[in-house]
């Protein structure tokens, strides 16, 4: 398994540990529950991980 | 003629345009027809990909969702940001194969694999039965939104048949490239309709997001946090999981991996479409409006709409109207294209080994007004058994998904005989369960509640695995006694 594959890995985990954490009605952030401001910040986060999962390969692939 | 009526047709008229345009130029033979002759760059990609994401459901499904069940509605952008995570490794891969052995079908990609048309006729059939619900889903979601918002000026039968005729008419002459052109003007709109409403809908009853979310804890406490059983911490997780390691395995979204010009526009795509997932927050902000303006809905996929023609003028309601009858053509034109390419090419010409690629691409274009009809029969008559089977869709279309992974593996440990086992077992669980409405808490009251609350597909994939495990290292032995006679009498030897 190499490092592209870990850390695309990350969000699954991110999901498994983050829900049981955020799973409460208060402290709003941004007008939003915990709960959902956690699976957008998680949604941009995945998003973030994909791109240096995709910059690793071609890195890997020049190298 | 109303306003609304005018701009629904109008967004109509578009679609068919560009629908039957997309053709221009191009020889509409199968492999052009149903893959866009694997011409597609990140952005066509893109926009088939993201318009499985954004169909009616988007507009009813996933506002009724929040509506009805709260928070709980979050998992459907965790399983769509898993399934794109996914999608990063396992379309490349797809495509590569379909690339060299000129695959067209999901069920031709099993056959080959496999090396067993009786496993693509296994795939086909599974697909085929999850697709036709899906379909019907599409065309009831079309007929809902756009007799409301034409105030009734256009009654809930005829629209169904207005937008099942163009869909027919633009599938059989351009395919793929169709939909794709079609989806352009699709997501514009509906990235303006909900993004408006999951803003504006909120202000405008509550004065913001916050105070929105504060009125729905007190009226309702524990709304926003998922339940002790239930719709739970595991239930909400295993969904995620179980629902993100099937969204390809429908037989339109794999098929639509063949039609890329290169891999890297899998890769780009797995970056930008988690960010386009976020859309969905609007929507759910749009039932969590409507909780407290609109109470004690009967039908909660109702929530958007029935907010929407309380707030505002006739004309919006047509723009509404537009954007949602886009939103159940671009998918139906897949699912329409990819049944009828399923039957052509994996159940007709297995039993008809002489037919040459350009009766298989008659067939398959001759099939698409069948199967749509076959599916505005069930959308007006099918009842209970039609609800029954779309219940089961995800269920039953993720149990290809073992067989999917280990016909990627250097050695496949799998037999095809194996495969076809472990498939059935899954689908018949799933469809045990869907029926009977029998849960696994039921079945072993004592196991701990996070455990009863997983999802029944991931309970019906175990059992998938390990038949298909059990069953190919049965049918291995026999093959190799099967190959060991055989070599006796010759005196030579094939087993290394």
């Amino acid at each position: 398994m190499k490092l592209k594959h870990i850390v695309s890995i990350l969000p699954v985990i991110g999901l498994l540990v983050g829900i049981p954490f955020v799973n409460r009605a208060e402290p709003y952030i941004l007008g939003m529950p915990p709960m959902m401001f956690w699976v957008a910040l998680w949604t941009v986060l995945t998003s973030v991980t994909m791109f240096i999962v995709y910059k690793l390969e071609k890195k890997q692939e020049s190298g | 003629m109303n306003i609304a009526l005018i701009i629904i047709f109008f967004f109509l008229l578009i679609s068919i345009y560009l629908g039957i345009r997309s053709r221009k130029g191009k020889d509409m033979e199968l492999e052009q027809w149903s893959v866009g002759g694997r011409g597609f760059g990140t952005v066509f990609v893109f926009l088939l990909m993201a318009g499985e994401t954004f169909t009616t459901f988007t507009f009813l499904g996933g506002s009724g969702w929040a509506y009805g069940n709260g928070i709980a509605a979050l998992y459907i952008i965790c399983y769509g940001c898993l399934m794109f995570i996914l999608s990063y490794w396992i379309l490349p891969v797809i495509w590569k194969y379909g690339k060299d052995k000129s695959l067209v079908s999901q069920a031709d990609f099993f056959a080959h694999k496999y090396k067993s048309t009786g496993i693509g006729v296994v795939v086909s059939l599974v697909g085929i039965i999850a697709l036709i619900p899906y379909l019907t889903l599409q065309l009831k979601g079309l007929g809902l939104i756009v007799s409301v918002a034409s105030n009734g000026s256009i009654s809930y039968n005829t629209a169904i048949w207005i937008g099942l005729i163009s869909v027919i008419v633009y599938v059989t002459l351009s395919g793929v490239h169709g939909s794709a052109w079609t989806s352009v003007i699709k997501d514009i709109l509906i990235l303006l309709v909900v993004v408006f409403l999951g803003v504006y809908l909120p202000i405008h009853y509550y004065g913001g997001f916050e105070s929105m979310f504060k009125a729905i804890e007190t009226a309702d406490p524990g709304f926003l946090t998922l339940k002790g059983n239930g719709l739970s911490v595991s239930w909400f997780i295993s969904s995620a999981l179980v629902s993100a390691l099937g969204a390809y395995m429908w037989p339109h979204s794999f098929g639509a991996a063949y039609t890329a010009k290169n891999p890297d526009v899998f890769k780009k795509n797995a970056i930008v479409l988690p960010l386009y997932e976020l859309i969905l927050l609007f929507a759910f902000m749009v039932g969590f409006a409507a909780i407290l303006q609109i109470p004690n809905l009967k039908d909660t996929d109702m929530a958007l709409l029935a907010l929407s023609k309380a707030s505002f003028p006739p004309w919006f309601l047509g723009v509404i109207g537009g954007a949602g009858l886009l939103t159940a053509l671009v998918p139906g034109s897949l699912i329409l294209m990819s049944t009828a390419t399923l039957i052509s090419k994996n159940l007709y010409k297995p039993f008809k080994k002489s037919a040459s690629d350009r009766e298989i691409n008659i067939v398959a274009k001759s099939l698409v007004p069948i199967v749509g009809l076959i599916a505005a029969y069930f959308t007006f008559n099918g009842g209970g058994a039609i609800v029954q089977l779309l219940l089961m869709g995800y269920g039953l279309i993720t149990q290809v998904f073992p067989s999917f992974v280990f016909s990627l593996m250097k050695r496949n440990p799998v037999t095809k005989v194996g495969a076809g086992a472990g498939i059935l077992v899954g689908v018949l669980i799933i469809a045990y369960t869907t029926i009977t409405g029998i849960t696994i808490g039921q079945i072993f009251p004592a196991i701990p509640q996070a455990i009863k609350d997983i999802n029944v597909g991931i309970y019906a994939l175990l059992a998938n695995v390990v038949v298909t495990l059990i069953v190919s290292a049965l049918t291995k032995r026999v093959n190799q006694n099967g190959l060991s006679q055989k070599t006796e009498s010759t005196g030579k030897t094939a087993i290394k």
